[in-house]
């Protein structure tokens, strides 16, 4: 059994708008493994990213709310003070933004930006800040490491700024790393070297890494748990395996449904019916995913879903599963 | 960067040729010449004598001589005769040329004195009252023109309060070079200056204000808190430096608005200086004079956009001039 | 049948230096494409970002003007026209673009936008420009009563079906789409993708579709052409590209593609690393001294690589 790096429970975020609280996560609870990649997937709006902005406060404190705990090395982060906090992030929790042109100071080079958080953390002196950071740069892949320590970012490519903005979250070799769609702004072929760099890290580190994507195909390269978010819950939380040969809830299966793969060609589409609703007029009652599949009779729903373990490690949420079907005619391999 | 600000100073060439020509064809197409100032105030002379002191003048030959002339003579310094003063522009032009410059760097530092912090406090602390107090300054002094403002504080710290000395750039009776001397040209700045800085600050304060409300939320700055850097760090080393580039370029082009500026105050404030002389130049139709401080205005107006985009390039390292 | 045909097109731009800024070289964004369209087919353009994909798209609209080359349509060569002659051509000729958010303008009503090629080329009364416009709007999945709102007012997914409602107007031939759908969520993705291909039959379209993500362009395309640099590394029919692909290039773009079934993940990093490897080895086989590929030679009918 691995030891547990980070414990979420009954988190709920919820942000002001015109004066009223909206819940972008509702009374999420997950557990961060050492030493594993627990993926978060989902679309835009779903919760995701704001799941993981939370966990080290990175809210505008004026306008949103915390409830429910985060315990990190025995501590509440919801309930730590910016200066308790400040000694956690960039130290004990790293994160990984998704674009490396706008997450990097344009007037500092890159060198100084990767010192930066031994600056707070660490007592080395310029020297060994210098030849750390050095040291990180050739860890995360960069070939010519002091020349690069003194490039600003918009002089190199976004490969490799991505690669700079990895090396500031593990200066201090934390123990749980954050990385917020990792990859999107990237070429594919650089997705593909940023990925193992990751996975290569993550193990020689003994790192928990907590990814937060919309791209199914990178959750199936990385992870090994994955939650799947609609409406600010967790719908479906299984081992990656179990999720892409046996997706139980009727979102998991859709989406799967409608990516169109390299690997298994479809004829058609499946396209998921309606939008995703705005925060202000999400269902906060029943299945909040029941307008999207109408076809389904409203007694198959549960009135109060809950997440349940309906075989070991496989956790979905609302019994509508088990009456779920494709209206064009089911799945096409 | 030697080559950058040497290919800039080619490029002022063709620009201060259109501008040379502009200002020479503008002052001939005035109604009267020299020459009909002078008629006025020297009854005796005639028609005749006129005539041929303007043929001597070489009033009479034509234009693109009598450009090439004054083009000839501009570039040898020699920028005419004031008729009204009956004494080379060039010689009335060097005290006052001095005084300017010390009112603008006296103007230019107050402003940025008072804007700066003013402007990171507002932005900073957002909303705050502190913020709700300086953005009020800020619609006042926007809404009050500079020469009301001007005659506001000269008469009721000048006359008044008698704190401040209400024209002249420095005691007369004093002798150059003594302590006292210096003190004395201080304290005839202070008032005019006070006054263009307490105007101009409003620009450069709501400019820093949203440069740094918008900067609060960038991306890098997200990155630097979960880096774990302090508050006041997230300020000093990332928003504050960011938000700085524009007012930065900022400080050429207001060299330019400083110009405009001087025409009021030292009017207002008897200030020997040649905003003062420009306006009683235009009133007296000296135009050799007009003519020279326009010319002198257009150069400032290009060596300050030059001054912003050197500024600009030392302070941005995206910006790259090879 | 050739419906459009692109020769050896360039386009560069130069760079400037030194002390009077003159031509020091040229940035070549596309240098020297061919390829051909057949009526109805879907032709897809692949590479990675600052590959030239888009610079071409724009050059055949004609947002971006070709240095060299021609681009021959219905016999015309478009880069030699006037403006005046070229104007009767972009009526067949329609773009979609990849940011619904921002190529929509959001202080007209749906019903301008969606009229403002109409206004341009054809007198219409406004009672039949309103018709044409519900007509086109309920053709692409929107109510009729939608004209009279604005965009902001509609989701992603919507909005980019307004902009193809655009497309429509005027009864293209070609529509020109880039990146059509890397702006939205997977689920919207689909729609617009599946509804792309239904017009495409009902309106007999053809398409050239520009995107960097493999998998939607072997969804969509029939053709595909794999650019690097401003040039064509490889071209052929969608079986050819994924199942034979010949230039190293073209195998390890593929291969970066993440492999859906995470028990393969072993087996896709071996796959890689050994492409990998094989691109360092071979590098000199597939790329001239000065790192730029060959002309592309013909290996079948159908299928070309760029190899010398």
């Amino acid at each position: 059994m691995k030891r547990s790096v980070l414990q979420i429970e009954s988190l709920r975020v919820s942000f002001r708008i015109q004066d009223e609280y909206y819940a972008a996560v509702d009374d999420v609870s997950l557990t961060v493994h050492e030493n594993e990649v627990l993926a978060i997937v989902g679309e835009s709006g779903c919760g995701k990213s704001a799941l993981a902005l939370s966990i080290i406060g990175l809210h505008p404190p004026e306008r949103t709310k915390l409830e429910g705990t985060v315990v990190f090395k025995g501590k509440n982060l919801l309930t730590q003070s910016v200066q308790a906090l400040n000694q956690i992030r960039g130290k004990d929790i790293g994160m990984v933004f998704q674009d490396p042109l706008t997450a990097l100071n344009p007037l500092m080079t890159v060198g100084k930006q990767i010192e930066e958080s031994m600056d707070y953390h660490t007592t080395l002196s310029t020297a060994e800040k210098r030849n750390r950071t050095l040291e990180l740069l050739e860890q995360v892949g960069i070939s010519n490491p002091s020349q690069t320590y003194d490039r600003y970012p918009h002089e190199l490519s976004g490969g490799m700024r991505q690669r700079i903005v990895i090396a500031i979250a593990i200066a201090c070799n934390p123990a749980l790393l954050i990385a917020d769609e990792p990859t999107t702004a990237l070429d594919v072929t650089i997705q593909a070297q940023i990925i193992s760099l990751l996975k290569n890290l993550q193990q020689q580190l003994n790192t928990g890494i907590l990814l937060i994507t919309h791209d199914l195909g990178v959750v199936a390269e990385m992870a090994d748990r994955v939650a799947v978010m609609y409406g600010g819950e967790i719908v479906e939380l299984a081992d990656v395996h179990t999720l892409f040969t046996r997706p139980l809830h009727p979102y998991t299966r859709s989406l799967l449904q409608s990516i169109p793969s390299l690997q298994t060609p479809k004829e058609t589409l499946h396209v998921i019916q309606g939008i995703v609703p705005p925060l202000t007029k999400l269902p906060r009652t029943g299945c909040r995913f029941r307008s999207r599949i109408s076809w389904i009779h409203e007694s198959k729903h549960e009135p109060h879903p809950i997440l349940r373990e309906v075989e070991p490690n496989h956790w979905v949420r609302c019994t509508c599963y088990q009456h779920f079907y494709f209206p064009d005619g089911g799945e096409k391999a | 960067m030697v080559k950058f600000i040497l290919r800039r100073i080619m490029m002022m060439i063709p620009q201060l040729f259109v501008l040379s020509v502009l200002i020479f064809l503008l002052a001939k197409a005035m109604p009267g010449d020299a020459l009909t100032g002078q008629l006025a105030n020297n009854p005796k002379m005639d028609a005749q004598t006129l005539a041929e002191m303007r043929e001597k003048l070489g009033l009479n030959d034509p234009l693109y001589v009598q450009y090439t002339r004054w083009i000839k003579n501009l570039l040898h310094g020699d920028l005419g005769l004031s008729y009204v003063h009956q004494q080379p522009v060039t010689d009335l032009l060097a005290g006052r040329m001095w005084n300017t410059i010390l009112l603008s760097l006296c103007i230019l530092v107050l402003t940025y004195a008072i804007a700066v912090p003013l402007g990171v406090i507002s932005g900073r602390w957002q909303d705050s009252w502190a913020d709700k107090l300086i953005v009020g300054y800020s619609y006042v002094s926007f809404a009050t023109p500079l020469f009301i403002f001007a005659l506001i504080m000269l008469f009721l710290f000048g006359f008044k309060l008698g704190w401040f000395p209400t024209g002249g750039s420095v005691d007369i009776q004093l002798e150059e070079g003594t302590f006292d001397y210096y003190i004395s040209k201080l304290n005839h700045l202070l008032l005019p200056s006070l006054s263009g800085a307490l105007i101009s600050t409003v620009g450069i304060i709501q400019y820093l204000r949203s440069e740094i409300i918008d900067t609060k939320v960038k991306d890098f700055v997200r990155t630097a808190r979960a880096k774990g850097v302090p508050e006041a760090k997230i300020y000093s080393r990332h928003i504050l430096r960011n938000s700085f580039l524009p007012i930065a370029a900022f400080l050429g082009y207001e060299i330019t608005g400083l110009i405009g500026g001087s025409v009021f105050l030292e009017s207002i404030f008897s200030y020997p200086g040649i905003g003062q002389l420009f306006l009683q130049s235009i009133m007296q139709r000296d135009y050799s004079v007009v003519t020279a401080l326009v010319m002198i205005s257009g150069l400032a107006t290009l060596i300050g956009t030059l001054l912003s985009d050197i500024i600009l390039s030392v302070v941005d390292p995206r910006i790259r001039i090879e | 049948m050739t419906f459009l045909r692109v020769n050896q097109l360039k386009v560069h731009y130069p760079v400037r230096g030194g002390f009077f800024r003159k031509v020091i070289g040229h940035v070549k964004a596309v240098d020297g494409i061919s390829f051909e369209l057949k009526k109805g087919e879907t032709y897809g353009l692949v590479g990675e970002s600052g590959c030239g994909k888009t610079t071409t798209g724009r050059t055949i609209i004609g947002l971006v003007k070709a240095t060299a080359g021609e681009i021959l349509f219905d016999g015309k060569d478009l880069t030699k026209l006037s403006r005046r002659e070229f104007v009767q051509y972009r009526k067949d000729i329609q773009m979609i673009f990849q940011d619904p958010y921002s190529s929509l303008n959001p202080r007209k009503r749906v019903l301008d936008i969606v009229a403002e090629p109409l206004r341009n080329f054809e007198k219409l009364s406004p009672q039949e420009e309103k018709q044409k416009v519900q007509g086109l709007i309920e053709k692409v999945g929107l109510h009729s009563d939608s004209v009279y709102k604005y965009p902001h007012e509609f989701s992603g997914g919507q909005r980019q079906r307004i902009g193809i409602a655009r497309a429509l107007t005027l009864n293209p031939k070609l529509i020109i789409a880039d990146e059509p759908v890397s702006a939205l969520d997977v689920s919207v993705q689909a729609q617009v993708l599946n509804f792309m291909k239904d017009i495409q039959k009902e309106f007999q379209l053809t398409y050239l579709f520009i995107s960097h993500d493999l998998g939607i362009i072997r969804y969509m395309c029939d053709r595909i052409g794999i650019m690097y640099r401003g040039q064509f590394v490889e071209e052929g029919t969608k079986d050819e590209i994924f199942h034979d692909p010949k230039h190293i290039y073209t195998k390890r773009l593929l291969a970066s593609i993440p492999n859906a079934d995470p028990l393969r993940r072993q087996e896709q990093q071996k796959l890689r690393q050994q492409i990998e490897k094989d691109y360092e080895q071979l590098y000199s086989r597939y790329f001239d001294a000065e790192g730029r590929v060959y002309p592309l030679k013909r290996i079948s009918e159908t299928h070309s690589v760029a190899i010398p």
